[in-house]
């Protein structure tokens, strides 16, 4: 209609949706191919984190126990399971006792995931506290930077702040002596 | 009579009737045949009768109980109550597929019944377009999702369906919800029909419209039931997840709301017309890709349908099809349309365009937390969640300036207004608003709770203030008042109801925030206080359901040593899937809800304590309501004389700018 460079320009911005849809759609379609071959599967939390190192993040402690971070977890030489918990979150609560029972075999660090800490803590003087450290994560952001599901999730630690084993469910006697401790032992011995 | 072998056929009849529909009339309209363009009201009403069949058939073999198809069998059961057999139809993708284009089937005949008088190359090319899309689920459901598949040999009972969705809430969420979403389809097509033909005018907004009007009634009130559905089945007090299925309904509502906006502006003025092509475009294919994102399993959700990504790549073709080549289309067809009315900054257009922005911000941002845990587990395989924070971080900043716009932006004139006269006839708004504050600031504890809380007040003060000034009250008679409020376009009040509705709306959330709640595990006898109510645990037993036994536990609420009411959550257990379900127990007087949730049991006989989720959440039910009075003030809209008389013809210089001129002297 004017001059032929506003045309141009008018019609590479009709074509921007154009462009856009079809990105999306390509990365959807390597979505899918993957889903298929077994390469991305979004539903398989296990799989993205592992053998990772941690994420970046730093929690503030819990009185009276310390907080810790990233700083902390990479400069672990012995394995240390993290335990992300909420005293509203009833799995939780059923999963204390086992937690209370391992925590001299292997030392258990806690985040309180989006709870108030006032809460956090009277559910601890009720249930015992496990946990060696514990941060409080009351926005639950650290959370999000681990990618968490929900809570109870647990992560194993290894030497050097990598992730060696995660789960999403809450960790009962066999899933520990069977799997964990073990696993924690190989990671012990270099 | 209603074999599921007639269904089958009775579906793959309607297919090939879609097809013809989508392409004869094309060409018809192309040639400027007649005879051809006259063919499409009797094919889409043709492939609506085939869909009907196909369907009646389906919910035939479900109440029989004919486990020898494979759909039935696999999601139904002799002892499930007969309600849920039929609507356990569309509980499940087979069935829920077949809906999907039966509703699509519904809308073309509906285009045909209703649209008589649109051109008649304008007509065959909408009706042909709805017959393209169509032929593209219905393939989609004949070759990869066949509801009609028998089993041999088939089984004595089937396997039920799951007993979350055996609710009566849920039955009827899904077609609602589909109707929405498919609704959208009218307006794409009739998009696309105007791009074909490259010719937007003010008569093509007019035509459009209702359509959009309708099917965002629908979306409104389906998503409204999905929230409540969460709210009391699941169980987990909340109302809203954040979570990707409810995000996928959300995206198509910003932009079709962000739509029915727009269309105002190219009804009124002939503006924004390109703009309004898009969003057409795009509401609809929002609608189409948050199905597919579901059905493919791309994203994590607690709605839980089968995922198959065979299905998915089917879907994802006629994704591209659609959505790619309507997009190409408008690439094409788009630069030459013609830019439409001036209009000043500080007018009705622009707080239409400026409401448009700020939609379509609030989409953007929607659509980034829903799509970012996707694209980084895709693109730097980095597993990322996106929650809350993030929602509750970006989206209210940009819903709060929406509100006060939506205040005064219909009072505004059209092409160039004048803020003062405006802004004079809302100091009683905004004088209430920071009275509002006021109170809100004693009442609810953080900041954003009361701006919301005194947003909502100054919408409902300004769509009360807009009609007052409307009718003249109080500056001519009563009996003159109430004459001019009959007098005054449906539209208009229907505008104020709907942006009442979503101060009604917003005030249930504001209160929502302030919700309290405590977990406790406690044996019979004992009572807790939350919120001033004293709740008592006096029982708990079992009982039997038609297919489920439930514990069934009753819970005293006393305020003041006051009986208030009685609650009985129970939890069932399902026999045929060995699945158990919570069933909330919630009482309601409308400012706030009681709600009891009974949890596990632990412990032996006689000293057996259980779990309680005892919630108070005020104005919980007032975020229902707003939306269904949205959904009340578009449908009053639709009833406007000047959509009911129908649409003008196309010498479109007679329409008139709104009837608000008269009150800006």
């Amino acid at each position: 209609m004017n001059t032929s460079g506003s045309t141009t320009r008018r019609r590479l911005l009709m074509a921007l949706p154009l462009a856009g849809a079809g990105a999306v759609g390509v990365a959807f379609w390597k979505m899918l191919s993957g889903m298929q071959h077994g390469s991305f599967n979004p539903h398989d939390i296990n799989a993205p984190v592992l053998d990772r190192p941690v994420p970046d993040f730093n929690l503030p402690g819990l009185p009276p126990a310390e907080g810790f971070g990233t700083a902390e977890l990479k400069a672990l030489t012995a394995p240390v399971l993290v335990n992300f918990f909420a005293s509203w979150c009833i799995p939780c609560v059923a999963e204390m006792p086992t937690l209370m029972a391992f925590k001299d075999q292997l030392p258990i660090w806690g985040v309180a995931y989006k709870d108030k800490p006032d809460n956090a803590a009277a559910f601890l003087r009720h249930s015992g506290n496990p946990f060696a450290r514990l941060g409080n994560d009351p926005q639950g952001r650290a959370g999000m930077d681990w990618g968490l599901s929900g809570v109870p999730e647990t992560f194993l630690i290894g030497p050097g702040g990598v992730i060696r084993w995660h789960t999403a469910t809450p960790l009962s006697e066999d899933i520990i002596r069977g799997t964990i401790l073990p696993l924690a032992a190989r990671l012990k011995t270099p | 009579m209603l074999s599921p072998e007639l269904g089958h056929y009775a579906l793959a009849l309607a297919c090939v009737l879609a097809a013809v529909q989508g392409i004869l009339p094309l060409i018809g309209a192309h040639r400027r045949d007649p005879r051809l363009m006259a063919l499409a009201p009797g094919l889409a009403i043709g492939q609506l009768i085939g869909l009907v069949t196909a369907f009646a058939c389906l919910i035939h073999a479900a109440v029989t109980d004919d486990f020898s198809v494979q759909n039935v069998a696999a999601n139904s059961a002799v002892s499930k109550p007969l309600l849920y057999k039929i609507t356990g139809v569309w509980g499940n993708h087979e069935g829920s597929i077949l809906l999907w284009a039966l509703i699509l089937g519904l809308c073309g005949a509906a285009v045909a019944a209703f649209g008589r008088n649109l051109p008649s190359a304008l007509r065959a090319r909408v009706i042909a377009i709805l017959g393209l899309v169509a032929t593209g689920f219905e393939l989609f459901c004949l070759t990869t999702s066949d509801p009609f598949a028998r089993v041999w040999p088939a089984p004595m009972e089937g396997q039920g369906m799951n007993p979350l969705l055996q609710d009566p809430g849920l039955a009827f969420h899904p077609p609602i919800l589909y109707t929405g979403y498919v609704g959208f389809a009218v307006p794409f097509a009739f998009a696309i029909a105007a791009l074909i033909e490259g010719r937007v005018d003010a008569a093509w907004g007019r035509w459009v419209r209702p359509w959009a009007v309708a099917a965002w009634c629908f979306l409104t009130c389906g998503i409204a039931m999905g929230s409540w559905w969460s709210y009391y089945v699941l169980g987990w007090g909340g109302y809203w997840f954040w979570d990707p299925v409810e995000n996928a309904s959300l995206i198509p509502w910003l932009t079709g709301t962000a739509l029915i906006h727009s269309a105002i502006v190219v009804e009124k003025r002939e503006a924004l017309k390109i703009w309004t092509v898009l969003l057409a475009i795009g509401t609809f294919s929002f609608s189409l890709s948050g199905t597919f994102l579901v059905r493919s399993g791309i994203l994590n959700s607690v709605h839980a349908f089968a995922n198959d990504p065979a299905r998915g790549i089917f879907i994802l073709g006629l994704l591209g099809l659609v959505i790619g080549g309507s997009l190409a289309l408008f690439a094409y067809r788009a630069p030459s349309l013609t830019a439409g009315g001036l209009f000043a900054p500080l007018s009705r257009e622009g707080a239409l365009v400026l409401n448009n922005i700020l939609l379509c911000s609030l989409c953007a941002v929607v659509l980034t937390g829903t799509m970012y845990p996707p694209f980084m587990s895709l693109l730097f395989d980095r597993t990322i969640s996106v929650g809350k924070p993030f929602f509750d971080a970006t989206t209210i900043p940009l819903a709060l300036p929406l509100f006060i716009f939506m205040g005064f932006g219909p009072m505004l004139p059209w092409k160039r207004a004048q803020l003062w006269p405006v802004l004079n006839r809302l100091w009683l708004a905004a004088g209430l608003t920071v009275v509002a504050a006021l109170v809100a600031t004693r009442q609810l504890s953080g900041v954003l709770p009361v701006l919301c809380a005194a947003a909502a007040i100054w919408i409902m003060v300004s769509c009360a203030t807009d009609i007052a000034t409307r009718i003249q009250l109080f500056r001519v008679s009563l009996a003159t008042s109430l004459h001019r409020l009959r007098g005054l376009p449906r539209a208009i009040i229907g505008t104020a109801i709907a942006h009442t509705g979503v101060a009604i709306t917003v005030l249930g959330l504001a209160g929502m925030s302030q919700a309290q709640h405590r977990i406790v595990e406690v044996p019979t006898g004992s009572t807790q206080t939350l919120a001033g109510y004293e709740w008592t645990l006096t029982d708990v037993h079992s009982e039997p359901g038609p297919n489920y036994t439930a514990m069934v536990a009753t819970i005293e609420i006393r305020r003041n040593g006051q009986l208030v009411t009685v609650l009985r959550p129970s939890k069932r257990s399902f026999n045929t899937q060995n699945q158990t379900t919570t069933d909330v127990a919630i009482h309601t007087n409308l400012l706030s809800d009681l709600y009891g949730v009974l949890g596990d049991s632990h412990g032996t006989e006689g000293h057996m304590t259980y779990v309680l989720r005892l919630h108070y959440n005020p104005l919980a039910p007032w975020m229902w309501l707003g939306a269904l009075v949205m959904a009340f003030g578009g449908a009053l809209s639709l009833s406007d004389r000047r959509v009911r008389v129908g649409a003008p013809r196309r010498a479109a210089s007679s329409v008139q700018p709104a009837s608000t001129q008269g009150n800006n002297a």
